[in-house]
């Protein structure tokens, strides 16, 4: 007798084609938030915000209503969206360099008001979609096409840490890093954006999931290589874990 | 507030026809000369249940308003001239993707910061824009506080029916004039927004709001269709004033507060048996060239007047040049700081008209 042990969510679109590269975490992290979506029932009561870099073709997976927003203005875009129909679940998808770089006034603001959104940030310590250049994230010595000798601390600074701003913040309701390295990590993130989730539509603030994730192509590593990275030197630096959790408080 | 005559600002006035229009999403930023506009709002918004967020940037304010508009909502910011700078790529991506909402620019005087005096330097910023790719923005300028408020109407409409940015184009002295005016009942019928705004899918595929098309062709078809909304635009919203252009020899072409003052010295100059018109174009873009073409196949001259360097003066030569008329054009303007008087502008009519109609000596335009 058959029996269905695993299915696209409905918050994935039929007819979706992967544009991500192989081995990137991005495919596990939209399939994530679409399946949160999926259970708390909110896909038909949901407008999502489509960022630029990776995350631009978000429109191409996500089964909900989407608008693209500038480079960086997806908190902006999303602050809009939510004041106009408070009803709405809204959400927005971005990188790094969108949400920690360009959009780091956004960013901070939306989540000072406490807007009752949600933003999920891809953290692959670099910019992927151009081709691997330094951002906001990048580590100290790490290799790019912009920092080819490594990052120097004394030439082009550190590393922002986004989630330890972010808890600091005091419109934020959940502020969680998580990482996808292994079928634990999965599940446990999964939670997390859950939270992230509730946090706004328990409208008790801002709910924030940094995920640290793969960059296979422009880190010039294997799946499993970059996996080994996120567990080593990236965790090293951006800790892992539940910085803020209002969600849990609250119940 | 009362549908009878009072005593009202200019930036008020905008502030109570956004909401008299149904406005019901404001963001904004503070600068002078606008930042009433703001105040007003933060308070009435929110008492009537609708959205005031006092955003941390122009570039946030305009973002917002452009989340706002996907949801069909009408939304509204105001800013002036180096906030307005600010805003060009937000506007570039509202006009890409098709959404409604409407620009309040009241202009000061630039470049830089330049200072609060009233100008007409943003012309080109309003008309031409500041932001990447094949777009317009909608521009309608106010002469009075009681345009202020019809035009506020107006852009709201306009913007909401062909789904594009609009601006209304005021400057400092409109923005700060008080004078009596009507704010009357929002005219225009409602436009339906539902089948393209985002409201969740809810029992229908998702729909997707964005200014970004891989496919080539598709790219192009946009760009085509938008401007073919331009034309639209032009053909069914266009709104002029012409004061005694019937059997002129010069007339005088000026937009917004400075077209009041030259209104004034036409006046003027008709009392004095000089055949002088003002042809004042009070959408500015899509830009009237037709009826400019019109009026300088019957006159001898085109003055035309503005508060800058010389910016209109551009769109007026090259109407006139596309129906091959060789008449001259004059130019009579001067950046931000000092007013123009009715004499000032008489005076250059005067020399211009003999100049020119009546042949005799040399002006002295700059």
């Amino acid at each position: 007798m058959e029996q269905l042990v695993y299915k696209k969510p409905d918050s994935i679109k039929d007819d979706f084609k992967i544009s991500f590269c192989p081995g990137c975490d991005h495919g596990t992290a939209v399939k994530l938030v679409a399946e949160v979506l999926d259970e708390l029932g909110v896909r038909e009561n949901t407008i999502g915000i489509a960022s630029v870099g990776c995350s631009v073709f978000s429109y191409d997976f996500f089964n909900v209503d989407i608008v693209e927003a500038p480079h960086g203005r997806s908190m902006a875009a999303a602050t809009g969206v939510k004041r106009s129909k408070p009803d709405k679940v809204v959400f927005t998808y971005q990188g790094d360099g969108d949400l920690a770089s360009i959009g780091l006034a956004e960013t901070i603001h939306a989540m000072t008001r406490g807007e009752k959104v949600t933003a999920i940030c891809i953290n692959n310590t670099t910019y992927g979609m151009t081709g691997g250049q330094a951002g906001p994230t990048t580590l100290i010595g790490q290799v790019t096409t912009t920092t080819t000798s490594g990052r120097k601390a004394e030439l082009s600074g550190y590393p922002l840490k986004i989630s330890e701003i972010l808890k600091e913040v005091d419109g934020t309701a959940y502020v969680a890093r998580v990482t996808l390295d292994s079928p634990a990590a999965i599940m446990n993130a999964k939670k997390c954006i859950k939270k992230a989730f509730e946090a706004q539509i328990k409208g008790l603030g801002t709910g924030f999931v940094e995920i640290l994730s793969t960059c296979p192509t422009n880190w010039k590593m294997t799946p499993q290589e970059a996996h080994a990275r996120v567990r080593g030197e990236m965790s090293e630096v951006f800790k892992p874990g539940v910085y803020k959790d209002k969600v849990s408080e609250a119940l | 507030m009362k549908k009878e005559r009072q005593l009202l600002k200019g930036n008020y006035a905008i502030a109570q026809a956004a909401i008299e229009a149904g406005c019901q999403s404001y963001f904004g930023y503070p600068i002078t000369p606008q930042s009433e506009i703001g105040e007003y709002l933060s308070t009435k918004m929110p008492e009537l249940g609708r959205a005031y967020v006092a955003a941390e940037s122009e570039v946030a304010a305009i973002n917002m308003v452009l989340g706002a508009g996907s949801t069909g909502v009408k939304a509204m910011t105001s800013s002036s001239s180096c906030a307005v700078a600010l805003m060009q790529e937000g506007l570039s991506f509202i006009a890409g993707d098709e959404i409604p909402c409407v620009l309040v620019s009241v202009m000061r005087g630039g470049p830089g910061l330049g200072y609060i005096y009233p100008s007409q330097g943003d012309y080109y910023q309003a008309t031409k824009g500041g932001g990447n790719g094949d777009y317009k923005i909608v521009t309608y300028a106010p002469a009075s506080v009681q345009e202020c408020v019809d035009l506020t109407y107006k852009c709201f409409y306009v913007s909401q029916k062909y789904r594009t940015p609009v601006c209304l184009l005021a400057d400092g002295m409109i923005g700060q004039t008080m004078e009596p005016a009507v704010i009357g009942e929002y005219p225009y019928e409602e436009i339906d927004q539902s089948d393209w705004a985002l409201d969740g899918a809810k029992g229908r595929k998702p729909r997707f709001i964005a200014s970004i098309e891989r496919e080539q062709e598709a790219l192009r078809k946009r760009v085509v269709k938008i401007f073919e909304k331009y034309n639209k635009i032009l053909e069914n919203e266009n709104i002029f004033e012409k004061y005694e252009t019937e059997g002129a020899k010069l007339v005088i072409t000026a937009f917004g507060s400075i077209a009041r003052i030259a209104k004034a010295a036409v006046k003027l100059a008709r009392k004095n048996g000089l055949k002088v018109g003002l042809f004042r174009p009070i959408m500015l873009n899509p830009f009237p060239e037709k009826l400019v073409a019109e009026i300088a196949q019957k006159v001898d001259c085109i003055l035309d007047i503005e508060l800058n360097c010389g910016q209109m003066l551009q769109d007026i030569k090259a109407s006139i040049s596309n129906c091959a008329s060789t008449i001259p054009v004059k130019f009579y303007g001067r950046p931000a700081g000092v007013m123009m008087t009715v004499e000032e502008i008489y005076k250059q009519i005067e020399n211009v008209y003999k100049e020119i109609v009546e042949k005799k000596y040399g002006t002295a335009c700059i």
